[in-house]
């Protein structure tokens, strides 16, 4: 999660990702973030991130991206 | 038949509502079936060949995916990661090629019959050049096929990504494609936002019955008081364009823009106010588009079904596609986190912009319209980081007013340009009208009586500023998550039948019908 939020803080440094749960709904995040933050989990992370999980339920927190993560990871178990 | 008709609102939605409600539960989605056939049927008849055909075929790449999709759970079976990896790859292969071979089917067929004009057209002005001619060509377009070939395809990807089970039930897919209060305009429903309620055989209940009843009426509303009124004036001065000055060709272009989203949107809220009769939720297309700050926020308000689709079905897919990716990572080790991605973006934008002129018609207005709006939105993301830096300098809040009018204002008159073009015959009007603007604009012609030889009047113009306003306390008051409906459940029902009777009572006195007017075709039916 730390590394999450490390990568989350290079994108826009200004917000504050441990309590913000309208990253998408309030367009904190836009699609040319959403492009740089992609690249990023998925070099950090080793995992890829299907079209369809580019929701987003599954980017409006960190804690919602995290779980994404971890639930893509174990998926390739 | 039109939803406009006398036809649609005193016989035929009736009819389909009572035949619908003394039916058992499970024959429901069948008399909803059958309707949208037989709606479909009174506008292009035997054509129905082609949504039957595609509805069968998005069933059989469903099955087909679906097949592919349990092979591989059952070869994937107590294997180690490493053992899982060449079967997957094989799986995804086979799974994508299925989805290709489906999609350009589809969007070829869409593409033959739509695109073969323009292409032979253009290809025998080419070909003139070498005294060399071939034979133009035309096909019979089926009504609502841009529509439903997009659902086709978001059916199909989604069975493929796993965001919905394919579905065995071939009349569950075929009222999911041809839905009657969806079929002419939209809006573009995903499966899953809309199958299961719409084979779910509900009862109509009183509450989505008047909801639904109140949503039609203040479509009829926007529709035949606003949008028919002006399409008269709008018709007369895009023809005879050069009889004009700048003033009146700006009016017009900002009457255009006007009648589109009261012809557009007033068909979405009848639409959706009939499908929410039958207990079904369509998304919604349009949320207070001209409340927008820029072009790219404009575009996520305005025609929203088709902007969604276009977001999830090209550009991320173009925009994080490996070589995408590739151009990404390039990209933000040499100019960081914003500029970094912006080349892989603005790819994916020409992309989804080319398609979104094409998809709106076969001219090369459709395709400047397109590219008119990459550019803008191409120029925002470009120099947003420069404007958030001026702003902070300026001590601006660019989101407080008076900046926020002026922001909504400057998009506006962008939006009005963009119309302008798009309702224009060809290119060149395009410009030589847009150039009236800026070059020979005056109030005086507005001043002299041209407005009412071109057919709009005084109290045209009071009726349709009565209507705008109201849209626009309407469109505010929803901003605010205030719902006029709900509220207006709350009042006395002596009331809440006042207000609606004396929109009808307005439609009727105000409403512009009869043979003094041309009502709006409905525009988007055939895009």
């Amino acid at each position: 999660m730390e590394t999450l939020l490390e990568i989350l803080e290079e994108i826009r440094s200004d917000v504050d990702f441990e309590s913000c749960t309208t990253l998408i709904d309030e367009h904190i995040l836009n699609s040319l973030a959403i492009i740089s933050l992609i690249a990023e989990i998925e070099d950090e992370f080793d995992i890829t991130i299907p079209t369809a999980e580019i929701a987003p339920k599954n980017f409006n927190s960190a804690k919602a991206m995290w779980e994404l993560i971890t639930r893509l990871q174990e998926e390739d178990e | 038949m039109t939803y406009f008709g006398p036809e649609f609102f005193a016989l035929f939605l009736p009819l389909t509502a009572l035949i619908y409600a003394i039916m058992p539960s499970k024959l429901r989605p069948y008399v909803l079936l059958g309707s949208s056939y037989i709606f479909f049927c009174s506008i292009s008849e035997k054509l129905i060949i082609y949504l039957l055909i595609s509805t069968m075929s998005i069933h059989h790449f469903g099955l087909w995916l679906d097949k592919l999709q349990c092979e591989r759970k059952l070869a994937l079976k107590g294997l180690t990661r490493e053992e899982k990896k060449p079967i997957k790859l094989a799986n995804d292969r086979q799974q994508n090629l299925v989805l290709a071979l489906a999609v350009v089917l589809h969007i070829g067929l869409l593409a033959v019959l739509k695109y073969t004009p323009f292409f032979t057209q253009n290809l025998n002005a080419v070909l003139s050049n070498f005294n060399v001619q071939i034979k133009e060509m035309s096909f019979m377009v089926p009504i609502g096929i841009s529509f439903y070939t997009l659902q086709a395809v978001s059916y199909m990807t989604d069975v493929r990504r796993g965001v919905v089970k394919a579905d065995k039930n071939l009349a569950r897919l075929a009222l999911y494609m041809s839905f009657f209060p969806q079929l002419m305009e939209g809006p573009i429903a995903r499966y899953s936002d809309t199958a299961e309620a719409l084979f779910a055989g509900r009862q109509i209940e009183y509450k989505n019955f008047v909801f639904g009843f109140e949503r039609i009426v203040y479509g009829f509303v926007k529709k035949i008081i606003v949008a028919d009124r002006l399409n008269g004036f709008v018709q007369n001065v895009f023809t005879d364009y050069e009889k004009y000055d700048g003033g009146i060709i700006l009016l017009a272009a900002v009457f255009y823009t006007i009648e589109l989203y009261m012809d557009f949107s007033g068909a979405m809220d009848v639409g959706i106010g009939a499908a929410q009769i039958f207990g079904v939720k369509l998304p919604e297309n349009f949320r207070q588009p001209f409340f927008s700050k820029n072009i790219s926020e404009f575009w996520s308000r305005w025609h929203i079904t088709l902007g969604t689709w276009f977001r999830d079905y090209i550009y991320y897919p173009v925009s994080l596609s490996s070589f995408s990716k590739k151009l990404t990572a390039f990209g933000r080790k040499r100019s960081g986190n914003y500029f970094g991605p912006m080349l892989a973006s603005t790819i994916a934008l020409f992309c989804v912009w080319i398609c979104n002129g094409l998809w709106h018609g076969s001219a090369w207005t459709y395709i400047f319209f397109g590219m008119y709006h990459f550019i803008l939105i191409s120029l925002g993301n470009l120099l947003e980081p420069l404007s958030k830096k001026l702003y902070a300098k300026l001590h601006i809040d660019p989101n407080k007013a008076p900046f926020s009018f002026i922001r909504i204002a400057l998009t506006a008159f962008l939006v009005v340009i963009g119309e302008l073009f798009f309702c224009a015959s060809t290119l060149s009007q395009g410009f030589k009208m847009s150039g009236k603007i800026f070059t020979q604009f005056s109030l005086s012609g507005i001043k002299s009586g041209l407005l009412a030889q071109a057919g709009l009047d005084h109290l045209d113009i009071i009726v349709v500023m009565a209507v705008v306003v109201l849209v626009f306390v309407f469109g505010i008051l929803k901003e605010r998550n205030i719902d006029i409906r709900e509220r207006l459940a709350g009042r006395r029902i002596v009331i809440r039948w006042l207000i609606v009777i004396a929109a009808i009572v307005a439609i009727i006195i105000f409403g512009a019908y009869g043979a003094e007017y041309t009502p709006v075709a409905p525009m988007y039916a055939d895009f």
